[in-house]
């Protein structure tokens, strides 16, 4: 029973506290080797014949890493060539204290039984432990148990018959203290850099290679920089920022890069509850090498020194020449600022956690034909530019590749980094949706056997013990209603009038939560990938195509598995009865939005799946009616559409999404069942129930639009949803009929975001779009995991299925709905990326184009434009690099711009021409000139119209 | 930074132990020649002193006395060196009350109460040092003080406090892991019978769990009475010899 042999007591002291922890040391761990025969190891894990052509050792051998190595490595390990690697704990433990990513990626090459890593417990290995010396520090001990290990490791290895020169250990360390005593004591023991460049097969991995800290200085100073310059500031050391911070003195946050501005920035500082700060940086010297998303400490500046955020839009254009250019632009920054809009300024002092991730872009090779060193910008506007060393210069560039940042010292303008990997060719369409899905990092590959494995097996049917428990439906006259080429159908309707002449009206959603049942492989695939993402031609499934094409979508004329919400609703549309159960359904049929309307309009058919569209269509009117009068908001952004290639899947058209009664009538019932399981749920769970919040936007959020509708003498009211709904709807102006459109766009831009939470962790449900005290989402269990949550605790609600722990745990569920949100923002980001990329193609194709358009915002320099005819917005600047710019007087009140002799205002009509730069291969973007009004030196001629004969030709 | 790692993808606790390894116990009998019964009980660094006296007729308020059986009382107490701060006050608050009445009611069901009508017997335990399982402890440690006594009991009562990490029931914590955020279940077994005499959790853990749980603490209770009958058996035999040579 009892396994520990020896008994060491290990005391270790921190702050007042003294803990006293037991020891045991085994003689059971094995050390995973297949050609020990010593050890009684079920399934070692390092090969018996580890072949890596090194010129360095030419014998078989194991490497173990010290932790250095894999933190600052761990591209290189990843490499499939890196195999029969010795982990030991020490350094598994070190990592996992220094840096949670790296200790997360380490952790998923040990899993991966290819590589051949092999954990060593060498801390509670009898032979291997040893204690803390007295003047011996922590690294020191810990580099002295690597020691000792890796001398362990050798010693057992040469007992076994392989011979002389039979397998070995490397120890792999940069520190050069470490590696000369492990050479005394006879090990063999390498810098990692010069281990890696003798793999003479596999050159591609010295780019890999991140350099480390001497590295650094040597390599970019005494070349480049003859005179040492020093540019930033020193970052202060994390134990002063803890003073400093708790003191009051600096102010933690998380550093945002402005997307327009590369010498802007804003600290997002979070407060106790409501009140958080921003606080605002500007200048190099001022954001002191912060990257965005880095946790960083800010000191405050004296408030006489306090900006305003500058409207200006600066682009990094400067090559790393010379690094004073800067200089006049920031000169341009100070310019500006009236008092009233001066804001919290601060400075970057520390940095309080890096969060550092593989950047996509592209190179930008030297000019220098010899030169290896070339800089990296990145497809992230927020993000600095990287310099990178690689001697591939000429493969890399005009391709699309993945750079990690390694450090940023204070005598370099741009931080140092190292190459990851290629995506592929830049500009081509499968290369840039690879990028923007990385760029927003949606999970994208493609399943894993373990999760396929929890498929159900093909044929399925449904078995007579799942109609058992479940009601048969099958008799309604289902139908379901979606877009054209949906395939992944995840609701259904059915309405008919009852004996008593109430309606009973039944939405039916696909049973995702049969397929996928809790904690298993597909379960938390689905949990981590938290929604199907759309992209123009493309859609990322969030479960297995088997599941979200087939067995769980309602398509007509097959036996399904579906939860079904049952009304009884009375003429007034007043809901007298609500029922939830776990149904067989078999769908009459499945319509378009068009379809559907067409079989309401036509009076001749009589059918039963077009009466009972009819009863609904009446029903889902008065239903919105009474939403309408509650207070909720109809707000407005433009969707756009393409009309793809079949063949090469280029867009050909560009269409803006239209709406039909029937899209609201299948609206209006989703939202009743949310609305009715939210408040079941709710009812039932009220610690656990995942719910939809909408939070109410705090009253500035509107100075925009109101300014904007005083524009043109309409008076807009924001006190509540239902004012602003009202003057909304009575916002008119004649003869400018896109108004109200206009400005339900701009009320659009002042709302928040909805988001998940959980209901024991928050106190206000309210959802203001919607005007409904509770919330959550049901119907789309197919594309979004929240609803397979709410499927759960539906069915555990009323009895048809069993609780499980992570159900019940509202912290879980919590954290849960924190990935779910962040997947949401991220598969929006992304959607909106790939709708900017296929507009690029399409313009591309299209040469230059004339369209008006109307002004949305006014900026300090340029102004932006929404062609309602795409859907597309897009910025005209009045000051170009290499143009004399024109007088322009920007007034912040208004807010106008005067461009010479015009002044623009919100919402005018302006017309301009439309075509695609590409001058910069990865930020391709459509670029606008106004055409009309014509201002002497701004304004550009138009274009000649196309020729008509061709347009017709793609309109037909 | 982030917290402790309870168990290790190899399988390994904090302190080197596998999930269903007991830690190192250590006891010996008769420690006192003034008490009936005696024991000192080391289970990892948690070590106790557990003395019985009785049976004896009733002392103190009358009132309590039972006809039909003897009346067991129990105080716990821990000593001001016993934890890494020093304790202000070695007995009498909340929870030092709370666990003698827990270990009142164990002893209850495994006393044979019956054959003392009308007498009591005392059971006080004393923490010495703690590292995790208190009640556990006290209870493997009286067990043996009965023992020792020669009060007839219907088994060993054999305790044992088990957590849940990751999917799996880890046997007899340490503090390091009761303190670490564990849902964790504390059980007094009679082994041979395998009924028990106390089962006690305070965390939230999900139904599903329990039963693996439960099963857990039984298998780890029967490690305990394994090692206590071993101990009792090296205490007689040293003993005879002792009177032998007499």
């Amino acid at each position: 029973m009892l396994k520990s042999k020896t008994f060491v007591k290990k005391t270790r002291s921190g702050g007042v506290m003294k803990v006293v922890r037991e020891h045991y040391l085994r003689d059971d761990i094995w050390c995973g080797s297949e050609t020990c025969t010593e050890c009684k190891q079920d399934s070692p894990v390092l090969q018996k014949d580890v072949c890596v052509e090194s010129n360095l050792c030419s014998y078989p051998h194991y490497l173990v890493p010290d932790t250095n190595v894999v933190l600052h490595q761990i591209d290189v390990l990843e490499n499939p060539v890196i195999r029969n690697v010795i982990i030991l704990q020490t350094v598994l433990q070190e990592v996992r204290h220094r840096s949670a990513p790296v200790h997360k990626r380490l952790k998923d090459i040990i899993h991966e039984k290819e590589k051949h890593f092999y954990t060593f417990t060498n801390e509670h290995h009898r032979e291997t432990f040893i204690e803390r010396q007295p003047g011996e520090s922590a690294n020191d001990r810990n580099d002295r148990a690597i020691r000792v290990a890796v001398k362990w490791y050798s010693k057992h290895l040469k007992t076994l018959e392989s011979g002389p020169d039979g397998l070995k250990v490397v120890l792999l360390t940069n520190d050069l203290g470490n590696k000369q005593k492990a050479e005394e004591n006879g090990m063999v023991a390498f810098k990692f850099e010069e281990y890696i460049k003798s793999l003479l097969a596999n050159p591609e991995l010295v780019d890999l290679l991140a350099l480390s800290n001497d590295d650094k200085v040597t390599a970019f100073t005494d070349r480049n920089f003859i005179h040492i310059l020093v540019l930033f500031p020193e970052h202060l050391p994390l134990s002063r920022i803890q003073v400093g911070i708790k003191s009051g003195s600096y102010l933690q946050g998380t550093f945002r890069a402005s997307r327009d501005n590369y010498l802007e920035a804003t600290v997002f500082v979070q407060g106790d509850g409501e009140d958080s700060t921003e606080v605002l940086i500007q200048g190099l010297q001022n954001l002191n090498r912060a990257v965005h998303q880095d946790v960083v400490a800010v000191q405050l500046l004296p408030r006489n020194q306090w900006l305003a955020p500058s409207s200006v839009v600066l682009q990094d254009d400067g090559v790393a020449k010379d690094d004073d250019v800067e200089e006049d632009e920031e000169e341009k920054l100070r310019l500006s600022a009236a008092e009233a809009a001066r804001k919290p300024t601060g400075k970057v002092v520390g940095i309080i956690k890096r969060n550092w991730r593989p950047f996509c872009g592209m190179l930008n090779v030297s000019q220098i034909k010899e030169s290896t060193r070339h800089l990296f910008t990145p497809a992230d506007r927020r993000v600095p530019r990287i310099r990178i060393e690689t001697r591939q210069a000429s493969t890399l560039a005009g391709q699309r590749i993945m750079v990690a940042i390694d450090g940023w010292p204070k005598n370099s303008r741009y931080p140092n980094g190292h190459f990851v990997r290629s995506l592929g060719g830049a500009g081509e369409k499968e290369t840039e949706q690879e990028v923007l899905l990385l760029e927003h990092d949606v999970p994208h590959q493609a399943f894993s056997q373990a999760v396929l494995s929890f498929l159900p097996k093909m044929p399925w049917a449904i078995t007579p013990e799942d109609m058992a428990k479940r009601e048969d439906l099958r008799h309604l006259t289902v139908c379901s209603v979606d877009p054209p080429g949906c395939t992944d159908i995840d609701d259904a309707l059915h309405c008919r009038e009852l004996e008593n002449g109430n309606f009973e009206v039944g939405v039916h959603i696909a049973d995702v939560s049969h397929f996928i049942r809790p904690g298993n492989a597909l379960d938390k695939e689905a949990a981590n990938r938290g929604t199907t993402v759309y992209l123009c031609g493309k859609r990322i499934d969030m479960v297995p195509e088997l599941l979200s094409s087939n067995l769980c979508s309602l398509r007509s004329n097959v036996e399904r598995l579906a939860f079904s919400c049952i009304w009884e609703i009375n003429h007034k549309a007043e809901i007298l009865k609500t029922r939830f159960t776990k149904s067989v359904i078999n769908s009459k049929a499945s319509l378009t939005y068009a379809e559907a309307q067409m079989r309401i309009d036509d009076t001749n058919k009589t059918d039963d799946i077009t009466q009972s569209l009819r009863g609904l269509n009446k029903l889902a009117k008065i239903l919105k009616r009474q939403r309408i009068e509650n207070g909720a908001l109809t707000l407005s952004s433009l969707e756009v559409r393409f009309h793809m290639d079949s063949e090469t899947h280029d867009p050909i058209d560009l269409q803006t999404k239209e709406l039909m009664e029937t899209n609201s009538m299948v609206e209006e019932f989703m939202l009743l069942a949310n609305i009715s399981v939210a408040q079941k749920i709710y009812d039932e769970f009220s610690e656990c129930a995942l719910l939809r919040k909408h939070p109410a936007p705090p009253p500035s959020n509107y100075d925009v639009l109101i300014k904007a509708a005083k524009s043109k003498n309409v008076e807009i009211h924001v006190d509540s949803a239902k004012a602003l709904a009202d003057s909304l709807d009575g916002a008119k102006v004649e003869s400018f009929s896109y108004f109200n459109t206009l400005l339900r766009i701009l009320a659009t831009r002042c709302m928040m975001q909805a988001v998940y939470f959980c209901s024991g962790m928050d106190s206000d449900f309210h959802h203001y779009g919607l005007a409904s005290p509770i919330y959550t989402h049901f119907t789309s269990p197919i594309r979004r995991y929240s609803d397979i949550i709410v499927h759960r605790l539906l069915a555990v609600a009323i009895g048809a299925d069993s609780t499980y722990p992570d159900l019940m745990d509202k912290h879980k569920q919590s954290a849960l709905c924190n990935n779910l949100n962040y997947r949401h923002k991220m598969a929006q980001y992304a959607q909106r990326a790939s709708v900017t990329f296929h507009t690029q193609l399409f313009f591309k194709s299209r040469g230059m184009l004339n369209e008006e358009g109307f002004v949305l915002f006014v900026r300090k320099n340029a102004i932006i434009v929404l062609i309602p005819k795409f859907g597309l917005e897009g910025t005209v600047f009045f000051d170009t690099k290499d143009k004399v710019s024109p007088s322009l007087v920007y007034d912040e009140e208004g807010p106008t711009l005067k461009v010479e002799q015009h002044t623009f205002h919100i919402f005018d009509r302006v017309k301009v021409t439309i075509g695609l730069d590409d001058s910069n291969i990865q930020h391709q973007k459509i670029r606008m000139a106004l055409t009309e009004p014509s201002i002497p030196g701004v304004s550009v001629p138009a274009p000649e119209a196309e020729p008509p004969t061709k347009k017709q030709k793609l309109d037909r | 930074m982030a917290g402790i790692e309870l168990l290790s993808d190899q399988g390994y606790r904090l302190d080197g132990r596998k999930a269903t390894e007991l830690r190192k116990v250590q006891a010996r009998l008769g420690v006192f020649a003034q008490a009936d019964g005696s024991a000192y009980l080391e289970q990892g660094n948690t070590k106790v002193l557990a003395v019985v006296y009785g049976p004896h007729e009733m002392r103190g308020s009358r009132s309590r006395t039972l006809h039909d059986r003897a009346v067991i009382n129990c105080q716990y107490s821990m000593a001001t060196f016993s934890t890494a701060e020093r304790k202000r006050r070695p007995h009498g608050d909340r929870k030092s009350t709370e666990m003698s009445l827990h270990l009142k009611q164990t002893f209850e069901a495994a006393v044979m109460t019956q054959l003392f009508p009308r007498s009591q017997i005392d059971i006080y335990v004393k923490i010495l040092q703690s590292d995790g399982g208190n009640y556990s402890v006290c209870v493997n440690a009286a067990t043996l003080a009965v023992i020792d006594a020669g009060i007839p009991m219907r088994d060993y009562v054999c305790a044992c406090t088990v957590g849940f990490v990751d999917e799996t029931p880890l046997a007899d914590l340490c503090y390091a892991e009761e303190s670490g955020g564990v849902s964790s279940l504390a059980l007094a077994l009679l082994p041979r019978g395998g009924q028990i005499a106390l089962v006690q959790m305070d965390a939230r853990l999900h139904q599903d769990h329990l039963e693996a749980l439960i099963e857990a603490a039984t298998t780890a209770c029967k490690g305990v009475s394994k090692v206590l009958d071993e101990v009792v058996r090296q205490h007689l035999q040293e003993a005879s010899v002792l009177t032998g040579e007499d």
